[in-house]
């Protein structure tokens, strides 16, 4: 299909939003945008981080969500309390694939699920005292963990429990940090707010902790990798990037990420952000704090990264620089083969992206070193900030939603007709069975790493995969298929 | 009185950032800015104007100041 003009774009936005009551259709017209790339800023276009409409599919996650599943989770040698009942932590548990080296249950925590698991007593007498007990239990079991986050589900905010008492008292007993994150479900629209509140909680709780302790060796080239949650293994495949051209990855927030990482960030040189929507409040924090200036970065892709690594070097000195151009030079026969093997498969292809905090537009870079275009793209919790930096990458005249629901998203793909669609699970299944190929853009569905170069491969061979499958072509019923029945009646004939 | 996180940003340009607001925009005048003086009304990119107490000197940037939306 040709690419669609901006009257078609804004004439299916209106046809798609004509089936609300007037109320909803105002609201939800908001959040649709043509992409007009000479914005400069998005708010002129699109309205984002708002309440969703009840009565519409969304697909948003809570505050604990962004907090215990997204920032604090990976933390690997720390204990992470779902605090409240079972179900919030065991329906989330390990589905995030933040991999990590360690012997789970001994050193490290990451696919454990920890919870106080509230019934009718702990709501209405409170669930303080059980929460002691439960800190005195996992010293017991758990001897090697490194610290315990207390996550607040729903009930605990609603009961006005004073967990963060409850923390200051264990943190004395065991000598270890303990933090108590406010981050209840009901908070704020999305799990963006959950981020938020989990920076802040880094902030007061964890932070400090080394604050006049110049014990940690420092070097000029010290640099803390900032919202990589090693999905997939994808921080490994970054922090590798940056070693061979010279830097040291003191922190990796917080895929694979620990507690002595976490403390020691304060001492590096430069900050360096992937993932700005989850993890740019802390960041800010120390540019304020301790003078430590931040950048973002782009690992997806060959052109975003050549670009990043120069972007990096630019702020050391020549030796850095140099590194830079020796990595590139090094990864450039390798990923020129895998561009030269896949683009001919996917020249053309037509994308259309719905997903989380930096992917919308950090990935379009690579799609396009395939030869690929991304023609519609939006955010499940994004901010004004996050369509700013967007409108940028994207195409004219293409597709931008926030927050779409299930039914704009059906029918925009219907219109629009992409060779692919990225999304997330809970998109998944409906869009294959309306037979258009799908990867799963949250944990890049069992595969991975896609960062870097090792990464652009497997993010190359993947898309082939999906879009050149063999089942696509299988998804009608044969006796539905027209032509295919015509044929076989000749050839019978 | 909005918290407001002003930081320069690669090109020199000052922003002004409020986290709660979602608010992250340059600023595009400010009245005072001399090295006795500097403070007071400024205009943001979106023509929106906000005031910042006037201090002695131009502050160390990044830093948080309290300001008012006039
Ligand atoms: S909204 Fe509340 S109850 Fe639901 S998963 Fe989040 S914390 Fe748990």
């Amino acid at each position: 299909m040709a690419a669609m003009t901006r009257e078609e774009t804004e004439a299916l936005i209106q046809e798609v939003l004509e089936v609300y009551p007037e109320k909803a259709k105002k609201d939800r017209a908001k959040h649709l945008a043509v992409n007009d790339s000479s914005l400069e800023k998005a708010n002129k276009c699109i309205t984002s981080n708002r309440k969703s409409l009840p009565g519409v599919m969304t697909v948003r996650g809570c505050a604990y969500a962004g907090s215990k599943g997204v920032v604090w989770g990976p933390i690997k040698d720390m204990i992470h309390i779902s605090h409240g009942p079972v179900g919030c932590g065991q329906y989330s548990r390990a589905g995030r694939r933040n991999y990590y080296v360690g012997t789970t249950g001994v050193n490290a925590f990451g696919t454990m699920n920890f919870t106080s698991d509230f019934k009718e007593n702990d709501i209405v007498f409170g669930g303080d005292k059980k929460l002691s007990k439960i800190m005195l239990e996992i010293e017991q079991l758990f001897p090697l963990n490194k610290g315990i986050s207390i996550q607040s589900e729903c009930p605990i905010g609603l009961i006005g429990d004073d967990i963060e008492a409850v923390a200051k008292k264990a943190a004395k007993e065991t000598g270890k940090p303990v933090v108590p994150v406010r981050c209840e479900g009901f908070r704020g629209v999305s799990q963006s707010l959950g981020h938020h509140i989990a920076n802040d909680a880094i902030r007061d709780w964890v932070l400090e902790n080394r604050d006049g302790d110049d014990s940690f060796q420092t070097t000029p080239y010290d640099v803390a990798v900032i919202g990589d949650y090693n999905i997939g293994g994808d921080a490994w495949a970054s922090r590798t990037l940056l070693e061979e051209m010279g830097l040291r990855v003191v922190a990796q927030w917080s895929g694979d990420g620990t507690i002595a990482e976490i403390e020691k960030t304060p001492k590096v040189k430069l900050n360096l952000i992937h993932c700005y929507r989850s993890m740019n409040y802390i960041a800010r924090h120390m540019e304020e704090k301790y003078s430590i200036p931040w950048i973002e970065y782009n690992f997806f892709g060959p052109t975003k990264i050549a670009e990043s690594l120069r972007k990096i070097a630019a702020l050391f000195d020549e030796k850095i620089q140099a590194g830079a151009e020796r990595v590139i030079a090094r990864y450039t026969a390798e990923y020129e083969a895998v561009i030269a093997k896949y683009k001919p498969r996917l020249e053309g292809k037509r994308v259309m992206l719905y997903i989380g905090g930096l992917r919308p537009r950090h990935v379009i870079g690579a799609y396009e070193d395939l030869g690929m275009e991304v023609v519609g793209t939006g955010y499940e919790f994004g901010h004004n900030d996050d369509y700013d930096r967007t409108i940028k990458e994207m195409g004219n005249a293409t597709l931008l939603y926030d927050d779409v629901t299930g039914y704009e998203f059906e029918e925009f793909v219907k219109r629009v007709q992409p060779d692919l669609i990225g999304s997330g699970i809970k998109e998944k299944y409906i869009f294959q069975k309306m037979g258009v190929p799908f990867r799963q853009m949250h944990s890049w569905d069992y595969s991975g790493p896609y960062h870097g170069y090792d990464g652009f491969a497997i993010f190359a061979r993947d898309m082939d995969m999906t879009i050149n499958n063999p089942c696509w072509k299988n998804i009608k019923a044969p006796w539905k298929n027209q032509v295919a029945n015509d044929e076989a009646l000749k050839a019978v004939a | 009185m909005p918290s407001v996180m002003l930081r320069k940003r690669e090109d020199g340009k000052l922003i002004f950032y409020v986290a709660k607001k979602d608010l992250e925009e340059t600023i595009e005048s400010i009245e005072f800015d001399s090295p006795d003086k500097w403070g007071g009304e400024v205009v943001l990119g979106d023509g929106s104007k906000y005031a910042f107490e006037i201090l002695d000197a131009p502050p160390k940037i990044p830093l948080t100041l309290q300001a008012k939306r006039l």
